[in-house]
């Protein structure tokens, strides 16, 4: 082996001060770090993954992990992630995958724009004091409406309008499949956004028996694998998503590893237990905008047209064309996904280097679909790299009605971020289908922090429309006046149709 | 792309009334109650609007133009009304040198018939022509803002006190059934004639006090339907807000009012199924079309008056009411410069329209 070992990438360190030897951390790594050696607890630092499982267990703040103890000769072009990557390939000769989202250091658009807030000349609105208006209505809407005024002095309503979801945040929590993350993981985020009032997607893992109790906050996911989907699955859905890409990997298919489909994944995806759930990357019936339009259409007549379906792509250079063609398929929802967007599992080279940020996304797809004349024909939702509530203020500013989070979810659950997510030992039983690990997460206390952290981004939402003079989230949907860059240059500044700060 | 824009924020005093029989009334009063919301404004804008004021012309649309400069900009605005359609009349508005009143614009009005061949897609070409030839030239901004566009009425403002724009048109020499008067305390650009209310399109005119914070939606929205926001001010929008609502869409005054300051879902969810359906369609339809921030606002066309505040009423507005004539203003004391013994002094609930209509 003449590549040898590299630089250790986390250095664990246990201090025999304040160690007592409980063995917590021993019980708690799923990756291997430590063991016993006859009193001692032995460490290996190269299996660790800074998953901070054990450091979040020890009792006595014992455990120190420090990143990148021992570095590589620094070069500014040759940097560590992209040597290691050419020894792994040296090594393997494969594609090499990762977890999680865009890990590049992109200036990320959120950070350089400000909101804006009243002063003196319009009052701010108390939202402890007054209605704050978050309610949100995914799905087409009419472009006018049909009244009649009756002899009475009533007025008729002769436009129908299409089934909408109703919102009373705009904060939904994105697809992620079971296979993917677990049963406890998924059934955590139902019983959170069920007690919202907002949805959850099922990603493409098909929907557990065990969550049809939270079905009415279900958004079914028909991908290119068409895991898991009949017609049962449909009607369970409250409405429907054709997913056609994801920010993590735009233009590939997805993959679960057969380590990770377990009997019961098995069952409710509808494949052999053990086997790769490879979905294509395109949908083998879809081939052009006109076969798109006939799926909308049939997964609506199966439904008997009682359910918005959304169309998911990610977010691409051409964006902006694409929702507009999605406009006219009949689909009620577009859902932009930007390449900070999360994944159980993706090539590295597709998570950092294609696709855009959802921010410049949105912005142009918002824009088309108005200069189009089409806007109301679809809702536009923005997943890939929420991270707060002002990034929801700011996306919704820059044109979406509402948005997914995923990542944050997960989060909110012990996830920190350790990206190994495609291992399948997931030591805080979020992306695991290992019964000793899943069994670490307790639906019901998740739940509670998932709703927590949703409840908690809905009141600084309304916080900061109050502070706009804004009492209805409508108000502030596109409203792209009430937002500054800070430090964009023009081009940006032109796509996002925002003027510069002093401005 | 119009960056600069601003409000009538803080104060601003406006007035309306409306004679449903239509019997002329001439415009010495409203001078009066307008000046007397003289501490709602700032000397840096105010301006009339009368309805019925040209009998003579009333075929014809009335455009009203601020040239630059006469010499330099006429010619290209004469070219290009006729290439539209034919100017049956044009002369200088009559206008008296006032001390307290610069006088940095020249006010033109032309009677004006455009030729509905020229929009032969269209199911309303006249307004249309009329509707594109403003935002054509108001976005230029070559010299010439035409700042109303009705037929038998008239907008007239400039910048400075209420009673100096008064002396300076001779307001009190026309004669009209339905007036709007504001008077402006202005942020941002002050001193521009343009900026002044009322805003008038076609038929609509608008006078506005406070500061619309959706108006970044609102415009968008606006701007998608093809009307341009030109007049660096948010109060333009609601004129073309209630120009597609109630002349395209074909709602009513009521319901127009209603999508532009709904009731809140905590409301409708309150409402019997079939009210509770009309509201949600409302807003579903025309969320983009809300109006958000403090304002009080009155609209006018040939036929009606309409007043409103936003949802939370942050700015005042009450109405009186004297055998034909219904009133409406940010102060009582206004009305009652006009007719001392007004009755029915009413301040309207948050987003509740106050409507005014002429006998059928």
């Amino acid at each position: 082996m003449s590549i040898g070992s590299t630089p250790l990438k986390f250095k664990v360190r246990i201090d025999p001060e304040r160690c007592m030897n409980c063995g917590r951390c021993i019980e708690n790594c799923s990756y291997g770090v430590y063991r016993k050696e006859g009193d001692d607890i032995r460490i290996n630092s190269r299996n660790c993954v800074a998953c901070h499982r054990c450091l979040a267990f020890c009792p006595r703040d014992a455990i120190d992990i420090e990143e990148k103890p021992g570095d590589y000769r620094s070069h500014p072009v040759w940097t560590r992630e992209v040597r290691e990557a050419v020894f792994n390939q040296a090594k393997t000769g494969k594609i090499i995958l990762s977890g999680m989202g865009n890990a590049k250091p992109y200036p990320i658009i959120f950070d350089r724009l400000v909101l804006d807030a009243c002063q003196v000349t319009n009052p701010s609105i108390d939202p402890l004091r007054e209605p704050m208006e978050l309610r949100t209505y995914l799905g087409k809407k009419p472009s006018s409406l049909s009244l009649r005024q009756m002899p009475n002095g009533d007025v008729e309503l002769l436009t129908k309008l299409t089934p909408n979801l109703q919102i009373e945040t705009p904060i939904m929590i994105g697809h992620m499949s079971y296979g993917a993350i677990s049963l406890n993981a998924q059934t955590a985020l139902a019983k959170a956004v069920s007690k919202i009032g907002t949805f959850m997607g099922t990603g493409e893992g098909g929907l557990h028996e065990s969550l049809y109790p939270y079905q009415n906050h279900m958004i079914v996911q028909v991908a290119s694998g068409r895991f898991g989907v009949d017609i049962n699955y449909l009607e369970r859905g409250a409405a429907i998503e054709i997913k056609i890409g994801q920010g993590a990997k735009p233009g590939i298919g997805g993959h679960l590893p057969g380590e990770k489909v377990c009997a019961d994944v098995s069952c409710t995806r509808m494949i052999p237990e053990g086997s790769d759930a490879i979905s294509p990357a395109p949908h083998h019936d879809i081939y052009s905008i006109e076969d798109l339009k006939q799926l909308v259409h049939s997964l609506k007549e199966a439904t008997e047209w009682k359910k918005p379906v959304f169309v998911k792509i990610a977010a691409v250079h051409n964006s902006a064309a694409i929702a507009a063609g999605i406009a006219r398929s009949g689909a009620d929802a577009v859902v932009v996904d930007g390449f900070r967007g999360g994944s159980g599992a993706t090539p590295r080279v597709f998570r950092d280097h294609v696709g855009i940020p959802v921010e410049a996304a949105v912005a142009s797809v918002d824009a088309k679909l108005r200069q189009q004349g089409i806007r109301n024909e679809v809702s536009i939702i923005a997943s890939g790299g929420i991270r707060e509530s002002a990034d929801v203020a700011k996306i919704i500013c820059l044109g979406a009605d509402a948005v997914y989070i995923g990542t944050s979810a997960l989060v909110a659950m012990g996830c920190r971020v350790c990206g190994t997510c495609y291992r399948g030992t997931c030591a805080w039983g979020i992306a695991t289908q290992k019964p000793e690990l899943v069994a670490r997460l307790d639906p019901e206390t998740n739940a509670v922090q998932v709703e927590n952290l949703i409840n908690g981004w809905t009141l600084e939402l309304a916080e900061l429309m109050g502070a706009a003079g804004i009492n209805s989230i409508e108000s502030l949907r596109g409203n792209r006046d009430r937002l500054r860059g800070y430090m964009l240059d023009e081009g940006l500044l032109n796509v996002l149709d925002v003027k510069t700060v002093g401005a | 792309m119009e960056w600069i824009r601003f409000h009538c924020d803080n104060m601003c005093g406006i007035i309306g009334v409306i004679d449903r029989r239509r019997q002329l009334m001439d415009g010495s009063k409203i001078k009066e109650a307008l000046a007397s919301m003289d501490e709602r404004g700032s000397g840096e804008g105010a301006g009339y609007v009368a309805y019925g004021i040209y009998p003579d012309y009333k075929e014809y649309y009335a455009l009203h133009v601020f040239f630059d400069n006469i010499r330099e900009h006429k010619v290209p605005l004469d070219n290009l009304l006729e290439k539209w359609g034919t100017i049956v009349h044009d002369e200088q508005i009559k206008t008296y040198e006032q001390p307290g009143l610069r006088k940095v614009h020249t006010p033109w009005r032309y009677f004006f018939r455009p030729d509905p061949n020229m929009m032969p897609k269209s199911t309303t070409p006249e307004e249309d022509i009329i509707t594109h030839l403003v935002m054509k030239v108001n976005s230029e901004r070559n010299g010439a803002l035409i700042f109303s566009s009705g037929k038998n009425l008239g907008v007239f403002k400039a910048a400075g006190w209420p009673e100096d724009v008064a002396n300076f048109y001779r307001i009190q020499d026309y004669q009209g059934y339905l007036w709007l008067a504001h008077n402006r305390y202005p942020t941002n650009t002050s001193g521009w004639w343009g900026g002044a209310h009322p805003f008038n399109l076609l038929n609509w005119s608008v006078v506005h006090n406070g500061e619309i914070t959706s108006y970044g939606t609102n415009r968008r929205y606006i701007e998608s339907y093809g009307y341009k926001c030109t007049m660096y001010t948010d109060t333009e929008v609601v004129a073309y807000l209630v120009d597609l609502l109630v002349r395209k869409h074909g709602l009513s005054e009521k319901m127009a009012v209603r999508a532009l300051a709904p009731p809140f879902w905590e409301e409708i969810d309150r409402m019997p199924p079939k009210e509770q359906e009309l509201n949600r369609a409302i807003r579903l339809t025309y969320g983009p079309a809300l109006m958000n921030g403090p304002f009080a606002i009155c609209v006018a066309n040939e036929n009606s008056l309409v007043g409103f505040t936003d949802r939370i009423k942050l700015r005042p507005l009450v109405s009186g009411e004297s055998g034909d004539r219904l009133f409406i203003s940010s102060e009582e004391a206004a009305i009652r410069r006009i007719d001392p013994d007004v009755e029915h002094i009413t301040m309207p609930r948050a987003g509740e329209p106050i409507v005014g209509k002429v006998y059928s």
